[in-house]
């Protein structure tokens, strides 16, 4: 395998791994919470449960979260140490603050898993809405440092040399916002419907009904909401993109012709070669009215941008086409469930309701690891846009190829063992969580 | 002078790290040398001791690496391009270490897994310091060779060879004597505690005798360790002030003292750290070239290090107290479902 591509996929292989196990260790303390909020008010011992179950997921979660960021801090200088030679000062404001926010979560996270009986109880709360809070933090920071790859600022040029550099300006870079909000309720929206999902799953196989219930409507609003409204913060994504990396949201639309009512092509394959995309849906002035709020303002395509600057144009353009496609199939899921809490409660134990939560069980997370892709892929041939090319960051060391080999067989283990040990948490809630038995009852 | 304040943190976090992450993987390393009979036993205390405070201890990794790729990106990219092979065998370790030490506490159900948990505990608890231990020899060891023609200088022979391994084997024996020491004073029974006197005497041999192996490879190797220990009055009052505390933490010991003996075990390393880093401070990694890699002179720009060091300085508001209260509210084990299940 080529080096170049060997480092290029290891660093996606571990950011694609890393980026679930983040996602539901920084929203899954919030369900939690609100189960622990229950049952601290209620004093139904039933929330306990759920709050209890959940957190031993968390936990695991969590662990594997961690040690996943751990590689990944190290594997930006195994990796691209020519880049993080320039970039490290430059754009390590916010990995500066996350270790604090990351740190305040390890300690929170040990408090709340054993501090069961052993503090005041809604000091014991506390600690567990602190978790969710700090790694909602880690999780804008380390956004927010992606973001400035693709909208670098704080720093000037000169003669090759990094100078005038301002770490703060660079932390609050352009982009930040508009990423860091994309992906903090893509998470939500991901974690939620997952979580849903499984329950969902155990409600319509009829085990322990009442405690799968609490738990399926307590992360399906959460997933809920924030499937609804996802599309708010694509659009503000989308402007972002258009304004500062016009070649990235060429490749996402495959819009390869620039000029006036440039059209949104829905689906399609995109021929490089002949600079057209074949079997697609357009809608004329879409596109230009997205990027610029006018319908006639020509949006900039692929034939004014370099061969050299584009980015892949398939990849993205598919891995976009398939995030939009999810996330509009999780929010129309999403009004049917308000329609069911708002007028049609008896829906929430019919079959099609219950199987269309379960078929939606993964398409929040493959939704999200098709946007990183095309952010990540999207950027390409840069890895800050438009400063420093991905090539010319790579390590000097050959074989990587087999490091790639070797993180694949160890994150594919690992997938199947988190797996296996949820598998192992869901058969034992008869036994460990939900031992009213009162699942008989409904 | 924000410089110095990065400084500090680094030196403290690496500190840290040696002693509360190092008897964390201690913990693995003593389970490694403990009979079948006594395992469970052994593993019930070490789990009770360090559950709720195992994710913060490697905190302190994270900590350092930030300060090193924020401040002094020259400083970590040139380690881990010339050490790549030693990092990635060490973040191995800790993958493995950290999701078999959470998967065998949280699996629901008890059975033969435990035992291949257990096994990828035990294996990456003693792999994990051992890179680490062979990364820091090797920085200081003037085997980066940042001139290197052909893969072996480059990549090999940076960390393959006897000098770092030696540390690596000494920061393993350093780990185990660090549980041992701490695991005394969680222990509620007198055959527990004997056992771990056992096995702190045990690991306290085995650090000399380490530590022995480590001078012999250092005049082996022609690095100057003799003289940047016992060339400054502060190398020599480091190791004075160990060695007396080491007989006085053994006395305490023998008169049953349970926990002023691990102040007394973190002192002497503090004492080892500051012998190790004192004499070449500020050079961290030391080149084949003679050349070497300077806290001072291989500084990121100003704006970062004064961003990196407000960040630390409020960092450590919010994170020390929490610390220490964490692991004030869990010094007393008897209330509390502990475990949960």
């Amino acid at each position: 395998m080529d080096n170049f591509m060997a480092a290029r996929s290891q660093m996606a292989l571990s950011l694609g791994f890393h980026i679930i196990f983040s996602c539901i260790g920084m929203v899954m303390p919030f369900f939690m919470a609100v189960s622990h909020f229950m049952y601290l008010k209620t004093n139904n011992i039933n929330y306990q449960h759920v709050t209890k179950a959940w957190s031993k997921g968390v936990a695991i979660f969590f662990a594997t979260g961690a040690v996943s960021g751990t590689v990944l801090s190290f594997e930006l200088g195994l990796l691209w140490p020519t880049f993080m030679k320039h970039a490290g000062p430059i754009f390590g404001m916010p990995f500066s603050l996350e270790g604090t926010a990351f740190f305040i979560e390890a300690i929170a996270l040990g408090f709340f898993l054993y501090g069961w009986g052993r503090f005041n109880k809604w000091f014991h709360w506390f600690t567990g809405v602190i978790v969710g809070v700090s790694g909602l933090a880690s999780g804008i920071l380390v956004v927010a440092a992606n973001a400035w790859m693709n909208s670098p600022t704080g720093f000037k040029l000169v003669d090759g040399k990094y100078t005038d550099i301002d770490p703060i300006k660079a932390m609050f870079n352009p982009a930040w916002f508009s990423q860091a909000l994309h992906m903090c309720v893509a998470a939500f929206a991901a974690t939620g419907f997952a979580v849903a999902g499984v329950h969902a799953l155990m409600i319509l196989r009829k085990r322990n009904v009442g405690f799968h219930m609490r738990s399926f409507r307590i992360a399906a609003i959460f997933g809920v909401v924030a499937a609804i409204l996802q599309p708010l913060s694509g659009d503000i994504s989308a402007k972002m993109v258009a304004k500062r990396q016009p070649a990235k949201l060429a490749a996402m639309e495959a819009h390869f012709k620039t000029e006036p009512y440039s059209p949104l092509i829905i689906g399609g394959i995109p021929d490089v070669k002949n600079q057209k995309v074949d079997y697609a849906i357009e809608i004329p002035g879409m596109l230009s009215f997205m990027a610029h709020d006018d319908f006639k303002t020509p949006v900039k395509g692929l034939d004014q941008i370099p061969l050299a600057d584009q980015p892949p144009v398939a990849v993205t353009h598919y891995a976009f086409q398939f995030m939009v496609g999810l996330g509009m199939a999780m929010m129309a899921l999403g009004v049917i469930y308000l329609i069911a809490l708002a007028k049609k409660k008896s829906w929430f134990t019919k079959q099609w309701f219950l199987t269309l939560f379960i078929a939606a069980t993964p398409l929040g997370f493959i939704a999200v690891e098709a946007g990183w892709t095309v952010t990540e892929v999207g950027r390409q041939p840069w890895i800050i846009q438009g400063v420093m090319r991905t090539k010319d960051a790579v390590t000097p060391m050959p074989g990587i190829g087999y490091s790639f080999y070797l993180f694949t067989a160890v994150y594919f283990t690992l997938s199947i063992a988190v797996i296996f040990l949820l598998y192992r948490q869901i058969k034992m809630v008869p036994v460990l969580y939900d031992t009213t038995a009162e699942s008989s009852a409904h | 002078m924000m410089i110095y304040v990065v400084m500090g943190f680094l030196w403290m976090a690496l500190l840290l790290y040696l002693v509360m992450g190092g008897a964390d993987f201690g913990a693995g390393i003593i389970e490694m040398f403990t009979s079948d009979a006594n395992k469970s036993r052994t593993r019930k205390t070490m789990y009770n001791a360090i559950g709720p405070i195992w994710e913060a201890n490697h905190m302190w990794l994270i900590i350092a690496i930030v300060i090193l790729f924020v401040g002094f990106p020259v400083i970590y990219t040139t380690m881990s391009t010339y050490l790549h092979i030693p990092l990635t065998i060490m973040l191995m370790g800790i993958i493995a270490r950290g999701t078999a030490l959470t998967f065998r506490s949280y699996d629901a159900v008890t059975d033969n897994m435990q035992l291949v948990y257990n096994k990828i505990f035990v294996y990456s608890s003693f792999i994990t310091p051992l890179f680490l231990g062979i990364i820091a020899g090797s920085a200081v060891s003037g085997r980066i060779d940042t001139e290197a023609a052909d893969f072996l200088s480059a990549y090999i022979y940076s960390w393959f060879n006897l000098f770092s391994i030696a540390i690596g084997f000494f920061t393993v024996a350093l780990c185990g004597f660090l549980a041992a020491i701490y695991l005394i004073g969680e222990t509620t029974e007198e055959s527990e505690t004997k056992r771990f006197i056992r096995k702190a005497r045990f690991m306290n041999i085995a650090a000399v005798v380490a530590g022995g192996l480590v001078f012999i490879a250092s005049v082996e190797e022609n690095i100057p360790l003799v003289q940047w220990v016992f060339g400054n009055i502060i190398g020599v009052l480091a190791v004075s002030f160990a060695s007396i505390s080491l007989i006085v933490m053994w006395y305490l010991i023998s008169k049953g003292k349970r926990y002023i003996i691990r102040v007394l075990a973190g002192f002497q390393m503090t004492m080892i750290l500051l012998t190790t880093t004192y004499k070449h401070y500020p050079n961290i990694v030391i080149l084949k070239n003679g050349g070497y890699l300077s806290l001072i002179e291989n500084r990121g720009a100003d704006k970062a290090i004064e961003g990196l060091g407000i960040a630390l300085l409020v960092g450590s508001l919010f994170i020390l107290p929490a610390l220490g209260y964490l692991v004030y509210s869990f010094q007393r084990k008897d209330k509390g479902d502990v475990v949960g299940h």
